[in-house]
């Protein structure tokens, strides 16, 4: 024993543990500042800016043309408007105004009925594509080349895309000639064209690439031995594919279905083009707005058609995982 | 019957399935072709039923592809698969009493453990409740029964090798065909599940049918070794055989620790049970060995184990046959034995020298000297090809 101010020994032991205790603190404190002091000083040597200077560009980009714009809409959508004029506010009118029209809801019913039909034909059109490419095709030239096929409503512009269906699918077209041609039917069908048909079809055969592609990356990640050991154990060829490869194209089939979604909530084009301008989507509605300056009006439907959009994103993601295929 | 306890969870327990009554497997001019590409040529074999037959060969042997042929994941271009009394050729997998284990063990991902296991029974319809028996009984023989709600990617590679052993099993096969079933675990696991398995083939008594490239594995576990190479079958035999007598330079070479010498016949005696013929070996010398068939003028070679072989510390006599000079270039110590890598003098060539290492501390050798390498007649096997 060095000093005997303390009681017993035990006492003295446990002062000394406190001291100690204390010591420790305060030097680990003054090691937090040191590692603190350190990585401002490190922040400013090259190394330590590198990795951030590779995201800058896209970060302003980001900044300056996304989420500047959709803060202005979000703020716009609640400004006050008397039908010619806008003025700087908050009321909740605009978003009033549509959920009580039976325009505006009409509008919404009419837009999700074209994702939802979109949607379903692209995946029933687009699996088996996908599927024929990658269990069929053996060669990744081929498949390159068969790829390069799908994309081949992409090598013109939209315009004349939809101007192109005009003579296949009119009163006159080739469709109609054919049909009546060959004795189906002794009028011209009208529905063809400028309909809601003429908007689903056109919008799936744009957007069925975009359900080809990622389902095609996740069948090709499934592992050729699955098939095998389903196979071996029993699986026949409809076992094999609802016990194996369905549940493991699901996240593809997310990735494409949040294309598709997302491609078509906001379409305007297509539906103005393809409808004859008779169909309305929200797309179409917005663009509308826009067109007589009804900003606020405008904005307020932005803003609940991207909720909508990331509610369903967000429904997708919650369901299936696709951290895999990422 | 003792109930699994913590301590037999991590290895196989006490049987509870009954043995399945075991088919043998024939194969009778298995031919294998993709286009021009002849990968497996011909092949004829008898697998005794309840037997353990290796397939051993290097990679592209085709030793995958006449056991994906038994389990009919391949076609075959001609000839027969017979399990039993049974051609099988045009029956699917399932309808074959075959089982495989496939090489990475092909678990599926999205399913658990449990899931995995009763895969088989599922498909083949048997009722939820015999499933759930079946499936709960295989898990406890291979010691999993506690990760059955867990998916096959939170296990590790043993684990994972016995969940796919428990679903070949489940649907009680007659033949279980494994693809390297070991080649993804580590060392010490592998030579730990590798008397497991061994054990899972007594118990269950049905014919497992392995492909491997390690001879040490086809040694532990096989009753019969089949050794393969560019599609053909080279040796037939049991492990014993294989080490003690291979049939060809290539198995002499694959089995590992031999030295093999190319040579030319020039002259045969022949005897009761073997011939006696003399070896003419560039620059070595004439090598003496027992062997069949061999005609003099033909190109042949020998083989010597690298553990039969002698060490002597003087000049060699010009007159003996068997003898070579050599220079010791590297000793290496593995333990219980010391590999001597040697040098022919004549030749420049490596040959490898074994030794207990206890005998080679007792008068250990220099890198650099010189010495007489020898062995005995009877250890010299002839290899016509």
């Amino acid at each position: 024993m060095r000093y005997a101010t303390a009681s017993t020994s035990y006492d003295y032991l446990f002062h000394e543990a406190v001291f100690i205790d204390i010591a420790s603190h305060a030097w680990k404190r003054v090691q937090l500042k040191n590692i603190f002091i350190q990585k401002i000083f490190m922040f400013k040597s090259w190394k330590s800016v590198e990795p951030y200077l590779l995201v800058t560009p896209q970060t302003l980009v980001f900044l300056l043309f996304l989420v500047f714009p959709i803060a202005t809409i979000f703020i716009v959508s609640f400004w006050e408007f008397t039908g010619y004029s806008m003025t700087p506010g908050f009321t909740l009118d605009n978003y009033r105004n549509i959920f009580t029209s039976q325009v505006s809801l009409a509008t919404y019913l009419n837009t999700f009925k074209f994702v939802g039909l979109v949607w379903f034909f692209t995946l029933i059109i687009g699996f088996p594509v996908a599927y024929f490419l990658a269990f069929y095709i053996d060669s990744l030239r081929w498949q390159i080349i068969l790829f390069l096929v799908c994309t081949i409503p992409f090598w013109t512009s939209n315009i004349i895309r939809m101007i192109s269906w005009i003579p296949f699918l009119g009163r006159e077209g080739l469709l109609n000639k054919l049909l009546i041609g060959i004795g189906l039917t002794q009028q011209p069908i009208d529905i063809f064209l400028f309909s809601d048909f003429a908007v689903v079809l056109a919008m799936v055969h744009l957007y069925t690439l975009f359900m080809i592609v990622p389902i095609f990356n996740s069948l090709m990640r499934i592992d050729r031995n699955l098939i095998a050991a389903a196979e071996d154990a029993g699986a026949s060829g409809f076992q094999v594919f609802k016990e194996v490869i369905l549940p493991l194209s699901l996240p593809g089939i997310a990735i494409g279905s949040i294309f598709v979604v997302t491609l078509t909530m906001g379409e305007f084009v297509t539906v103005r083009l393809m409808s004859g301008g008779q169909a309305a989507s929200v797309g179409y509605l917005i663009r509308n707005q826009i067109g007589s300056l009804q900003y606020p009006l405008a904005a307020a439907n932005a803003v609940i058609l991207l909720i909508v959009t990331l509610a369903i994103i967000f429904g997708i993601l919650r369901t299936i995982d696709i951290r895999k295929e990422l | 019957m003792i109930t699994g306890t913590t301590q037999q969870a991590q290895t196989v327990s006490t049987p509870y399935v009954a043995p399945v009554h075991a088919e043998g497997v024939m194969l009778r001019s298995l031919t294998k072709k993709y286009g021009s590409f002849v990968a497996v040529e011909n092949i004829n074999l008898d697998i005794p039923a309840g037997s353990y037959c290796c397939l051993l060969g290097p990679s592209g042997c085709g030793k995958t592809t006449t056991l994906r042929m038994i389990a009919g994941h391949e076609e075959a271009t001609s000839g027969d698969v017979i399990i039993g009394d049974r051609r099988v050729n045009d029956l699917p997998p399932a309808k074959r009493n075959t089982a495989m284990v496939f090489q990475n063990y092909a678990l599926f991902p999205h399913k658990t453990v449990w899931q995995n296991v009763e895969f088989g029974l599922k498909m083949r319809g048997v009722k939820v409740s015999d499933r759930a028996q079946r499936v709960n009984e295989m898990l406890e023989v291979v010691g999993l029964s506690k990760f059955g709600d867990r998916k096959p990617t939170m296990l590790s590679g043993g684990q994972q090798q016995r969940v796919a052993l428990a679903r070949a099993l489940v649907t009680r096969p007659q033949v279980l065909l494994l693809d390297e079933p070991l080649s993804a675990l580590d060392e010490s696991l592998r030579v730990k599940t590798r008397s497991e398995l061994r054990k899972l083939q007594r118990q269950f008594g049905m014919t497992f049918i392995q492909v491997t490239h390690a001879q040490d594995e086809a040694f532990s576990l096989a009753d019969q070794i089949v050794v393969m190479d560019h599609g053909h079958i080279d040796q037939i035999g049991t492990p014993a055989e294989i080490f003690s007598a291979p049939a060809s330079r290539f198995v002499a070479r694959f089995v590992g620790d031999n030295n093999i010498f190319v040579g030319k016949v020039t002259h045969v005696t022949p005897d009761t049970n073997a011939a006696l013929i003399q070896l003419e070996v560039d620059g070595l010398g004439t090598f003496l060995c027992h062997g069949q068939a061999a005609d003099v003028g033909m190109t042949a070679a020998c083989s010597v184990r690298a553990d039969r072989m002698v060490l002597k510390p003087h000049t060699p006599d010009s007159h003996a046959s068997n003898q070579i000079s050599v220079r010791v270039a590297a000793v290496e110590f593995t333990g219980y034995v010391t590999r001597v890598s040697l040098l022919l003098e004549a030749t420049g060539e490596e040959a490898l020298y074994k030794v207990r290492t206890q005998d080679w501390m007792s008068q250990p050798l220099q890198e650099g000297e010189s010495v007489v390498l020898g062995w005995s007649t009877e250890d010299c096997i002839f290899l016509p090809h």
